[in-house]
């Protein structure tokens, strides 16, 4: 399994996706840039130039068609994905620190940040599919400020206008949109900051991963936490296999404490962890910083991971990973 | 107004007399000032005066103070003199107890003495039940075994584990048989500590320390001893010894008894208690505190020196002399300290198999059993060599000395088994530049107790002996890095030594060169060594070795000596980063290595390796803390029964085998069975979100449908007439 190296970043990655046929990965980074490559040899496709501070997440639409991306510098950009150039540009008093696209692309909806006496607050925006994409309404579709801990991820739910998210304090939580209520919550579900969220592909259930040095899995719908992933290091990534039943976390010593730990100790490692058995059935060395981000490619066939090293490395599995079955025969359904 | 004055009507009729009798007030019946002096002299009208004026003048003596008229002389009018008893009214009830410690008994004249009693309580004397009743018999309470984990069926050892706020005793055996055995929260507040047999579980806690034992942990016993830091027990665990950095401080509420400090314990910071009764038998002040402040070292823990059977304790004033006292009433022995002239330190000797077994002492005719044995060091001073010197105790005879030159430092080591002492002395070079090293061995068994030198190069950072062996390791090195205290790893050399016993010197049998190991871990029962590099941020290297590879016989003592070294077998490597405590358990099968966060944060956790350095199991715990295994007391075994034993090894063997082979093939059906349970549990689970999100994704096309339909389409065809002109065709 050796991995391609892109080395496209001039400094940390914040986020890697795929496109929903694999073909093409995205990736930002602290360096203000967007790129985008070609999953399958790692050449690069293109770059999305205009951020002025660090990009902090992306996410492509199912037609490839759309990308947003949002930052540090207080815009959320939609871009288009074939040309590279700049839609439309939203303003906001704080950093985007989280966008996501709704499953029909119609609607995105993104964190900002709360600081500076601005408070935190989650918008969704209605995406007009039409033309070139540049004639954007300016005023969000719906907005809220969630009350408590501040929220860092969220992503859209199987039910229309439900959105989950994650807090610093741990918590997990869904809100209607429209309404701007907490419909349910688990405060909870992690003892420290939630770093990364994830769903399944029909959205029934999702991983997070969290600074409490735990992953777990949650019922979408009760928020109920199904498995407990404990490791021995903060996480900062959480991604699911789509079809195997297992799970991949990465993460690291704080990045201030990177120096005094050497490099076997650092635990950069990717892990991949038995989904139902909660077991840890293997480790994927490489990086030498901790991993920030893991996505895995649609079809199950490679996953990226991004690291505070400014490095991406596509992993492309082998034949074997595929056909061993280290558990025997059982059917886990996905 | 009618419900007022319907008000004080209703509180008349209220029944009150069962809240009046919970809450009368106890009159004072105001006979508590009074008391009774019997033994007062008969005596006729005209002396009255003379003796109230006595009488007045013997107390206010004592501090209570009495006028004359508050004396009630009782008179037998018959006879025309006094009764011989007298009551005396006091101002306050103090006064009564006072006169009833001072006055009673007080000698009033060659033939009489004061008896005091309170008036009250000749009044209950009087009518106190004559008969006799049978005081109720207490039901007797089976106190639990105290080495019950012996007798484990499994034949498992004991480990404690302190993370966080919790504390586990785990049992540690075949994968399948280890586990929790039991947990408390917040069990202790400093550390456990175990007792040297096994027997008590020491937790600290600011109040003082508690001894738990048994299979349940029931409380055994307690210690008040505010803010203790530092615990010991004495090796047969009779005693214990607590150090408080705070002097002891005894505020004027403190409970009186045998089991707490009294006054003249003020200002203490150590103190030796008996563990079974939890009497305090003595404190002692810091040693530190009473020595001179120029040679401020690190306080020395031990403080007291217990020998090996309990019988002495001893306590060091450096430089001047070496206090034994007798246990257990703690008395100094002999009413005088060892008067040493500049006397740096001291070690016991300990008891070995032999001195048990034999239940006398061979070899050297010098020794009694009943005798213990010390060695203590003293430096060069003015003119005199340094010495070292073996003493007899309570014999108070000199065995053996030694005068050792240009000493900066001595160290002592004895054999466990007290077989040999090892004097690791650090010397230096005429013009002091630099140091190296020489151990001098004293073979205390034998007749007049030969020295044998082992003269080194280079300084010696650890040294140990093998227990029940003639063989030893040391960690020498030559890297000047040594002594800076935040060298990480220093490179080192391990070498190791045993008796000859022809020659009788000890050779050298290997050396392992360009370690970076600080460390030196024997296990309990000799053959196997551990050399771990242990405090290091870089290195952590576990490095297992056998001294006995080939000649399973070599410690019956019938070895080949042609080959010296070639038993001497790496058995493994493994490395546990961070690792800061290796501690072999009580058999000597396994190794415990522990990160503890006492240290650093870094991966906390701890691993139990076996003798081979295979891992048998490792976790990662946050906030870990401390791993002590639970140590065991000594064989009653002969050693004619374990020869036995270890011939019919194999006979023994074979029923464990079947065992092992019988459990291993049900854990496995267990395992597949408890993954089978989870993975039919998700599945389960994925059907029903299956079938959950497929119905609201019909009711939502459903509904959408709905509106669609309910959106009528109504079309309007509406005709506009905007122009008509009328134009005649031709």
């Amino acid at each position: 399994m050796r991995p391609i190296l892109l080395q496209g970043h001039e400094r940390s990655l914040t986020q890697l996706k795929f496109n929903l046929e694999g073909d093409l990965l995205f990736s930002c980074s602290k360096d203000h840039i967007v790129n985008a490559w070609f999953s399958h040899n790692g050449e690069r496709l293109g770059t999305y130039d205009g951020h002025n501070g660090t990009v902090w997440t992306l996410d492509v639409d199912s037609q490839s068609k759309f990308l947003v991306s949002g930052s540090a510098d207080n815009t959320l950009r939609l871009w288009s994905v074939s040309t590279g150039k700049c839609l439309y540009t939203w303003e906001f008093p704080t950093a985007v620190k989280r966008v996501s696209f709704s499953d029909d692309d119609q609607q995105v909806v993104c964190i900002t940040e709360q600081r500076m006496g601005h408070q935190g607050a989650v918008r969704v925006f209605q995406i007009n599919r039409d033309g070139d994409g540049s004639d954007q309404p300016s005023k969000p579709l719906h907005m809220f400020n969630p009350i408590g801990s501040k929220a860092t991820v969220c992503a859209f739910t199987y039910t229309p206008n439900l959105i989950v998210t994650g807090h610093e304090s741990g918590k997990v939580a869904l809100f209607d949109v429209t309404t701007g209520d907490e419909v349910l919550n688990n405060e909870r579900a992690h003892m420290d900051v939630v770093t990364d969220m994830q769903l399944s592909t029909d959205k029934t259930y999702f991983i997070t991963s969290s600074k409490d040095k735990t992953a777990r899995l949650h019922d979408t719908k009760t928020l109920r936490v199904l498995k407990t992933f404990t490791t021995e290091t903060p996480l900062n990534s959480a991604a699911l296999d789509p079809f195997r039943p297992y799970v991949l976390l990465g993460g690291g010593q704080e990045a201030m404490q990177v120096t005094t730990t050497s490099l076997r100790q650092g635990k950069f490692e990717t892990r991949f962890w038995h989904k139902v058995f909660e077991e840890e059935i293997g480790r994927v060395k490489g990086h030498f910083g901790p991993i920030n981000t893991i996505a895995v490619h649609p079809g199950g066939s490679s996953y990226a991971s991004g690291g505070e090293d400014g490095y991406v490395r596509v992993h492309h599995y082998d034949e074997t990973y595929s056909k061993a079955k280290p558990y025997g025969d059982l059917v886990i359904e996905n | 107004m009618a419900e007022l004055h319907h008000a004080p009507r209703y509180t008349e009729d209220l029944d009150f007399s069962d809240i009046l009798t919970k809450y009368q007030i106890q009159h004072d019946d105001g006979f508590d000032n009074i008391v009774v002096v019997d033994g007062v002299p008969v005596i006729d009208n005209s002396k009255l005066d003379k003796l109230l004026s006595k009488i007045t003048k013997e107390f206010s003596k004592k501090g209570i103070y009495i006028k004359q008229d508050e004396i009630h002389v009782p008179w037998d009018k018959c006879v025309g003199k006094s009764k011989g008893f007298i009551f005396i009214n006091l101002r306050n009830a103090e006064d009564t107890s006072l006169s009833l410690t001072a006055m009673h008994g007080h000698a009033f004249d060659a033939r009489h003495q004061f008896k005091i009693n309170r008036f009250v309580d000749v009044e209950r004397y009087v009518q106190l039940n004559e008969t006799y009743l049978d005081p109720p018999m207490e039901d007797y309470h089976t106190k639990e075994h105290l080495r019950s984990w012996l007798a484990d069926p499994l034949g498992r050892d004991q480990y404690v584990t302190y993370r966080g706020e919790d504390v586990e005793i785990r049992w540690h055996g075949k994968s399948s048989q280890s586990g929790v055995s039991y947990s408390k929260k917040a069990w202790t507040e400093l550390y456990v500590s175990w007792s040297p047999q096994g027997t008590y579980l020491a937790t600290i806690y600011r109040q003082g320390v508690r001894l738990w034992g048994g299979p349940s942990w029931e409380h055994q016993q307690r210690f008040a001893h505010p803010l203790v830091k530092l615990i010991d027990f004495s090796p047969c665990e009779q005693y214990l010894v607590t150090w408080s950095h705070d002097p002891i401080n005894v505020p004027a509420n403190l409970p009186q008894g045998p089991e707490f400090f009294s006054p003249e314990d003020e200002g203490n910071h150590i103190a030796v208690w008996d563990v079974k009764t939890g009497h305090l038998l003595r404190t002692f002040p810091s040693a530190s505190l009473v020595f001179d402040d120029s040679l401020k070292k690190q306080m020395q823990w031990p403080a007291l020196k217990w020998s090996a059977d309990d019988k002495f304790v001893a306590r060091i004033t450096p430089g001047q002399h070496i206090s034994v006292y007798e246990l257990p009433t703690m008395g100094l022995h002999g009413k005088k300290s060892l008067k040493i002239e500049s006397v740096v330190d001291f070690e016991w000797c300990p008891h070995g198999d032999k001195d048990k077994d034999e239940g006398r002492f061979q070899g050297s005719k010098g020794r009694k059993l009943e005798e213990n044995m010390l060695a203590y060091w003293t430096p060069e001073v003015a003119n005199q060599p340094a010495r070292v010197t073996l003493l007899t105790f309570p014999g108070r005879t000199i065995l053996r000395q030694k005068n050792l030159f240009n000493v900066t430092e001595c160290k002592l080591f004895w054999q466990n088994h007290g077989d040999f002492l090892c004097v690791k002395v650090d010397r230096h070079t005429k013009t002091k530049k630099s140091t190296f090293c020489n151990l001098e061995i004293f073979r205390v068994r034998e007749k007049d107790f030969p020295v044998e030198v082992v003269e080194l190069k280079d300084t010696v950072n650890d040294f140990a002996w093998e227990p029940r062996g003639e063989r030893f390791a040391i960690i020498t090195s030559a890297d000047s890095n040594l002594g800076s205290s935040n060298a990480g790893t220093v490179k080192t050399d391990i070498s190791f030594y045993q008796l000859d016993p022809v020659k009788n010197d000890f050779k050298l049998l290997r050396v392992l060169p360009s370690r970076t190991s600080n460390t030196i871990r024997w296990s309990p029962r000799g053959r196997h060594i551990v050399l771990a590099t242990v405090g290091s941020s870089t290195k952590s290297e576990l490095e297992f070795w056998d001294m006995d590879f080939f000649s399973e016989e070599r410690r019956e003592g019938q070895a080949a000596k042609e080959d010296w070294a070639g038993g001497i077998q790496h058995l493994g490597s493994a490395d546990h980063y961070g690792v800061t405590d290796v501690e072999w358990d009580p058999s000597g099968r396994f190794l415990a290595t522990s990160a503890s966060a006492w240290r650093h944060t870094l991966e906390n956790g701890y691993a139990i390796w076996d003798f081979r350095g295979q891992e048998i199991e490792k976790h990662l715990v946050d906030r870990f803390k401390q791993l002590i295994w639970r140590p065991r007391p000594h064989s009653l075994l002969t050693q004619e029964q374990k020869r036995e034993v270890r011939r019919k090894l194999r006979e023994y063997g074979r029923s464990f085998d079947e065992e092992d082979a019988a459990e291993e093939s049900s854990i496995s059906a267990e395992l597949v069975g408890h993954r089978k349970r989870l993975v039919d549990e998700w599945n389960t689970w994925r059907a029903r979100c299956r079938q959950e999100v497929a119905e609201e994704q019909h009711s939502r096309i459903r509904l959408a449908l709905c509106r669609e339909e309910s959106k009528e389409e109504i079309e309007e065809w509406i005709d506009e007439v905007i122009d008509q002109t009328e134009e005649v065709v031709d």
